[in-house]
């Protein structure tokens, strides 16, 4: 067995440590990291339409095969706004042109996870576990990652927003849940009497006491974070009404300004499989990326002197046709586009090899090759931005090497 | 490297203690019983040691198995009698809860175009949706806690997540409880061939999975209906059939997805009440909008014809031996271990093979196997949410005045009810729900249960002593010790919030 292959057999054979998600008690010693930086990673599940959020308005072809559902050119109505000339921004992303204009806001088109699959449950797999195609992979890219950052750790280090710890954050290393970041929650065991007991039968090093653990230590660090007094809502006239959703970044961007020790973040948002009735620069695609858009710039804001040590991803599983089908929506395709934000990113820029969508340019005819692999680009950002050694990065993808530089322009 | 890494697995397996069910001590009778409430059941009430003891447990099995020859609980009876939302056919549902329902209310109270009356409107047509929701959740969280026939139900929750169906996707709010109990439930035990049947035709999946618009590539364009749409035809290889690994390509997708072609829902908008061309649970098949090609699936050629192309197309799958795997696996993983042993797979897919997917008949191999009598697994798969909020309630032995507390528990804990968005369904794995905040959260429900003073559930405050009975006296000795040194009004509490309970 060579290096690579033990590296990826620890990384499968954790399952075998760690049944399930848990195993609370492991954690990587080497020390590299970085304790101002911040990660936070937001998942769009179900394959968000990138033709149609950075929209190539200077192909010709965009038009011919998206006959009812592209997005027009930039100075008509619902028009995408233009970013370089031949790529524009889908409308309801418009709350978002303050970063591109500052340059913290970068796109890499034609990116995503290698494997052919188009089922959303294998491609969501392999994008959270890092590892496209590997079928046993128990634990997700981020969960290493967090494995990787040695600062003193807390229980509260990396979050995840939602009911649920998602494949992402897969693994040995502790993650506290939120179900929301709105504010304080009383519970029974904050009565130190039934603290007491519940903790003599959780006090051994099983799974399920090391969670329960973290999960009453994450309960009041979170308290106390969330405590402290919102800052007051920004007018947003000048982004559009959000709906309520919006205001995820205004929570998560209180998760890490009230507690030194949040480093790593993870929210998913759904809604995104535009099988049917996608709409333009109108309609239910733009519909879910305006508050999408206004959270995001809400999170930037939010975060202040965070922000420029904070490097912000937002992915999806794959692409979709690059063809509309015929019920004015798409389907599974390939090739997508990441979003970056972050005071640190080279932003201003749509990266990415994207040549064009006539028909011997795409994948088996149908779908935006994918030229930028996605774990090309988080291997950049967590060198160059997250200050993670490539010893580091090599567990966090191991069998992958990162072999061109994503940040290319054609 | 794979033997390597099997070996591996093997080593780390029996070396740590902590991967060792606290709980387990050698199998008597009434770990044996309590291992067969615990899975075959959504966990033990009071009295049902005693009532297993009484009739052996063979027995007990041999009559779940047969749940029609179990007396239905005369109130849930009725309640589902009396449910419009769990007795009406598709359509009915759909005018009256639909559309046309909403249409008729707005003549009836004249409302206009003005914002007020939208409003109002509107608030008519949540109430709709509220009162179908209400029935279907009711039905499923009382059925759980209290039908006698509690395999049937385990299974029935068993198949919905195999066959999911979202709730919150426009007409299916109306059509799911239907849905399960026409396409799902009498199947139960059934034949897998009629779950795939009913599934594929019931109108909830047709709308869920998009195959109403399935349409022939080349068909004159009519409003929605211009394409093929093959998101139902991945999902009925990849989820209900075959399986990701079950061998067939994006080619098979697509020619399944033709033989699909034209299998869609009534046209609703017709003018004058002329009743539309519907069959079986409500679905209509147009020919004109079926592809009229021969197809290729999995190697078999299907020549062109009309519906017949779909029955020979889910017998294809049906019979398929990824099939008959992939279906035994997850019963395996469900019933007996999230890692379900190898040999209990083969069994399984033997049996389903040979008895031409039976489902009773291979529930009956799989209940009589040495691994399912295997003392490691005992206790040891983790509930999931619905689970653990099911069997707490009938440990308790109530019978809740109220469920709405315990679906917004579920809620909270990521898994209402009929509510996982994607078609994969909820898992029943360790991996899917153990995490610190929701664990923490049970704790908490446990208290709040115990307390007496939980909504609709008042007045349930079990004795320490009778919980400790229900449940055979198995606490692990750690948990025991624990509840002793603990004050008494907090016992209870500690016994449904302990981590033995968390198991099953």
């Amino acid at each position: 067995m060579n290096r690579r292959e033990f590296l990826k057999a620890s990384v499968l054979a954790s399952l075998c440590f760690f049944p399930g998600l848990s195993g609370w008690a492991f954690r990587q010693t080497e020390s590299a990291d970085d304790p101002k930086k911040r990660m936070i990673v937001i998942f769009l599940r179900g394959g968000m339409d990138g033709l149609n959020v950075v929209v190539p308005y200077g192909d010709p072809n965009y038009y011919s095969i998206r006959p009812t559902i592209a997005v027009s050119k930039p100075g008509t109505d619902s028009g995408a706004i233009d970013l370089n000339g031949f790529f524009g921004l889908n409308p309801g992303l418009n709350a978002l042109m303050p970063l591109w204009q500052d340059k913290s806001l970068a796109f890499i088109h034609a990116s995503g996870s290698p494997d052919p699959t188009r089922s959303h449950f294998d491609a969501q797999d392999y994008m959270e576990s890092g590892l496209p195609g590997e079928k046993f992979a128990s634990t997700g890219w981020l969960n290493r990652v967090v494995g990787m950052m040695p600062s003193k750790h807390s229980p509260v280090q990396a979050i995840s927003v939602g009911p649920l710890l998602p494949r992402i954050f897969a693994g040995p290393a502790s993650v506290a849940t939120v179900e929301n970041a709105r504010g304080p929650s009383n519970l029974p065991v904050d009565r130190p009497q039934v603290a007491k007991a519940f903790e003599a039968m959780y006090s051994g090093d099983d799974v399920l006491s090391k969670a329960y653990a973290e999960g009453v230590a994450a309960h009041k660090t979170i308290n106390t974070a969330l405590t402290v007094p919102q800052q007051k809502e920004q007018v947003m006239a000048n982004r559009g009404a959000p709906p309520p959703n919006a205001s995820f970044g205004r929570q998560l961007a209180n998760l890490f300004t009230s507690d030194p020790t949040v480093q790593i973040a993870f929210i998913d948002f759904g809604g995104w499989d535009t099988h049917v009735g996608e709409g333009n620069g109108k309609g239910q695609l733009a519909n879910r990326l305006t508050p999408l858009g206004v959270g995001l710039a809400d999170l930037a804001d939010g975060l202040g002197i965070l922000y420029p040590d904070t490097s912000i991803v937002v992915m999806s599983e794959f692409g979709r046709t690059a063809h509309e089908n015929g019920n004015g929506g798409t389907d599974h395709g390939h090739g997508n586009v990441m979003m970056l934000l972050g005071g640190g990113m080279a932003g201003g820029q749509v990266y990415g090899r994207f040549s064009s969508l006539a028909k011997n340019d795409l994948h088996e005819d149908r779908d935006l090759p994918i030229t930028t692999d996605f774990r090309t680009v988080l291997t950049s950002i967590l060198n160059e931005q997250m200050h993670l050694p490539k010893t580091a990065i090599a567990q966090v993808f191991p069998d992958f090497k990162a072999d061109a530089n994503p940040f290319v322009t054609t | 490297m794979k033997k390597l890494l099997i070996a591996m697995t093997i080593t780390i397996w029996t070396m740590t203690p902590a991967l060792t069910p606290a709980f387990a001590k050698p199998a008597n009778t009434d770990e044996n019983i309590l291992h067969a409430l615990d899975r075959l059941s959504f966990g033990p009430r009071p009295g049902d040691m005693e009532a297993v003891h009484k009739r052996g447990i063979n027995a007990y099995i041999k009559d779940q198995l047969n749940p029609d020859h179990i007396e239905e609980d005369a109130k849930i009876q009725q309640f589902v009698g009396a449910s419009p939302a769990l007795t009406l056919s598709a359509t009915q549902l759909y005018n009256q809860f639909g559309p046309p329902a909403v249409k008729q209310a707005k003549i009836d109270q004249n409302l206009t175009e003005s914002a007020d009356d939208k409003k109002k409107l509107n608030q008519i047509k949540n109430d709709f949706y509220k009162k179908v929701d209400k029935d279907i959740t009711d039905a499923k969280l009382m059925r759980a806690i209290e039908s006698p026939r509690q395999l049937q139900e385990v299974m029935t929750e068993f198949w919905y997540n195999h066959f999911n169906v979202f709730a919150n996707k426009d007409q299916d709010r109306y059509w799911i409880g239907a849905y399960e109990q026409q396409a799902i439930r009498p199947y139960a035990l059934g034949k897998f061939r009629d779950l795939l049947e009913a599934t594929c035709h019931h109108p909830a999946m047709l709308f869920y999975l998009d195959n109403w618009q399935n349409t022939a590539s080349g068909f004159a364009k009519k409003g929605r209906f211009a394409g093929l749409n093959e998101n139902y035809a991945r999902e009925l290889m990849e989820l209900h059939s075959l399986g990701v690994d079950g061998g067939y390509t994006q080619k098979d997708v697509t020619e399944l997805a033709r033989i699909l072609t034209g299998l869609g829902l009534p046209e609703r908008n017709v003018k004058n009440g002329a009743v539309p061309p519907e069959s079986g649970f409500g679905y209509h098949f147009e020919p004109k909008r079926h592809d009229q090609g021969d197809k290729v699936i999995l190697g078999n050629r299907i020549a062109a014809g009309g519906e017949e192309e779909i029955e020979q197309a889910l017998d294809l799958l049906a019979e398929n031996p990824a099939t008959a795997h992939h279906i035994s696996y997850q019963l395996a993983q469900f019933f007996v271990s999230d890692e379900p042993p190898a040999t209990l797979v083969v069994k399984l897919q033997k049996r389903f093979t040979k008895s031409g997917g039976n489902i009773k008949a291979v529930l009956t191999e799989l209940f009589k196997s040495p691994e399912f009598w295997d003392t490691q697994y005992y206790n040891a798969k983790f509930k999931n949410p619905f689970r653990f909020v099911v069997s707490t309630v009938r440990a308790t032995n109530s019978t809740p005045s109220d469920f709405t507390p315990l679906e917004q528990f579920l809620r909270q804990q990521g898994m209402p009810i009929y509510g996982c968005l994607t078609p994969d369904g909820y898992k029943n794995t360790t991996q899917a729900w153990l995490n610190p905040d929701s664990l923490l959260r049970r704790t908490s429900f446990a208290m709040n249960v115990a307390s007496g003073k939980y909504k609709g559930m008042e007045g349930a405050a079990p004795d320490y002593k009778n919980l400790e009975d229900t449940f055979g006296n198995s606490l692990s000795d750690k948990t025991e010790a624990a509840i002793k040194s603990a004050p008494d009004n907090l016992k209870p509490a500690l016994v449904l919030g302990s981590p033995d309970f968390m198991h099953y």
